[in-house]
């Protein structure tokens, strides 16, 4: 990813800004111009919850460029508490401990690093809840 | 001109990463026989430095402050392991916990000091009313040299504090603080190197005592308290054998340091450690405990703080995890794993 594109995306990776549409009043992450529901275009950005469920996985053991020193990790469908599904990587579990409903939350974890000499991309993934959290 | 306000602690929190090294284990990988200076350390995980660490303790400072991120004034974030050389850390925690961009941000720099030279930092400006609130972090992912001494002990964690001046709503408040500064070269790392060096037994005496000493002696000379005036004392803790003789040299007992004395568990989490520390003493204290924290920093330099708990502390202990729950979750790893987390491997 380009830098300038990485700043510009910067502020929904690093906090869980989705967008919701005041028009049907479903919320998607990443947000987006046109709401993928009904297409209105009447959108407002919003701060996602951070806790959810995992819905689906899968194991990733031929990872994309910048992603080669965590293979094999997980990808998941995650569905917040307000029902908003994210994909995203899940981290701090081992490949035998993931479930489909496992009880997950966001955490800010590095992504990838651009070399030595490069920028380094972070934003949100998510990993089991830690005890206390639900307090 | 103003006077300076009493300023308050309205929210910590810490974090500390899921993966733990026995020292026994990095005794078994160099043959080493005989007492090891920890039991275990905190290591990252690979998607995890500095910035990850501490933008997950400042969520947890902000829960317990009851306030958002975009309230914040100004961040002082103290580390030696940026994972920039050249860039703040500061705009990263800030960006991550919604306080920019009217904010000051910078990260500071002293050896295991740094932590409490934020602290010291953002009571400044929260004591003078340029700000509200301001965010002090300390925070490291140590790294020791391989066979060297400190690889047992160099951990990984952070500790986050919002200040703001004395109110109810503060759980605790800085009754007084003091420093103690000189230059006493006993640890450094020169630009480009990846590992630290020390001086060896030059650490003990001449730096860690004598600066500890002299700013703890300091504080209790000029607010005139003693000792025994203190239900907690927090020193920094780069091992388990200098912050127990430190407390002695001072006359304070075991049963006033052991709740903050966590190096066994975590590793010495360099600007981090002491405030972990005082995090772990605030998970247990009550209203009305005064507690001494005394950091220290190699290059080298004391911070000394007086802390008075306060009521709200009962309330708002329970709204983050505390230090016991992050120490009670761990996935223990071996050396080869540990050094490929580390980067000590080239992969």
């Amino acid at each position: 990813m380009s830098v300038p594109r990485y700043w510009r995306e910067r502020v929904t990776k690093y906090r869980l800004i989705g967008a919701q549409c005041t028009n049907c009043g479903k919320s998607f992450y990443p947000p987006r111009k046109v709401c993928p529901y009904c297409g209105s275009r009447d959108l407002k950005e919003v701060a996602l919850p951070r806790k959810g469920k995992v819905i689906s996985f899968t194991v990733i053991r031929v990872p994309p460029a910048g992603f080669e020193l965590y293979s094999p990790y997980l990808i998941a469908i995650v569905e917040l508490e307000n029902g908003t599904r994210v994909l995203a990587q899940l981290t701090d579990v081992d490949l035998s401990e993931v479930k489909v409903g496992m009880p997950v939350e966001a955490t800010f974890r590095k992504y990838l690093e651009h070399g030595p000499s490069g920028i380094i991309e972070y934003g949100i993934k998510f990993r089991p809840v830690i005890k206390g959290e639900d307090k | 001109m103003k006077s300076l306000q009493t300023v308050g602690i309205l929210g910590y929190g810490v974090y500390v990463p899921m993966y733990r090294i026995k020292a026994q284990e990095i005794g078994r990988m160099w043959k080493r026989e005989g007492r090891l200076p920890i039991e275990e350390k905190s290591v990252v995980g690979l998607d995890e430095d500095t910035a990850t660490l501490a933008v997950e303790a400042s969520l947890n400072a902000l829960k317990r402050a009851k306030i958002s991120g975009s309230f914040i004034g100004a961040i002082r974030l103290g580390t030696e392991s940026k994972p920039y050389a050249v860039k703040p850390t500061a705009t990263i925690v800030a960006e991550a916990i919604g306080a920019t961009p009217r904010l000051m941000a910078a990260d500071l720099e002293f050896a295991c000091k740094a932590g409490t030279e934020a602290i010291q930092s953002c009571r400044a400006l929260v004591a003078s009313g340029i700000v509200d609130y301001a965010l002090a972090i300390g925070v490291d992912t140590a790294q020791g040299r391989p066979r060297d001494e400190l690889e047992y002990t160099a951990g990984c964690g952070a500790a986050a504090y919002v200040l703001s001046k004395k109110s109810h709503e503060a759980l605790a408040y800085i009754e007084d603080a003091v420093s103690y500064v000189t230059d006493t070269p006993d640890f450094w790392r020169r630009p480009l190197e990846p590992y630290p060096c020390h001086a060896y037994r030059f650490t003990g005496k001449p730096a860690y005592f004598h600066h500890i000493i002299s700013a703890a002696k300091l504080l209790m000379e000029k607010t005139g308290l003693s000792p025994s005036d203190f239900t907690y004392a927090v020193f920094h803790q780069p091992n388990v054998k200098f912050p127990l003789t430190v407390a002695s040299i001072l006359g304070f007992k075991k049963d006033q340091i052991l709740p903050g004395l966590l190096v066994n568990a975590i590793g010495n989490t360099y600007a981090a450690s002491s405030l972990i520390g005082l995090a772990a003493v605030l998970d247990v204290a009550k209203p009305g405990d005064r507690i001494l924290l005394v950091s220290y920093g190699s290059g080298a330099g004391s911070d000394a703080f007086s802390i008075v708990v306060q009521d709200s502390i009962e309330e708002k202990r329970e709204l983050a995890p505390l230090v016991k729950d992050y120490i009670n979750r761990k996935k223990y790893i071996d050396y080869a794993t540990y050094a490929f987390y580390r980067k000590k491997i080239l992969v």
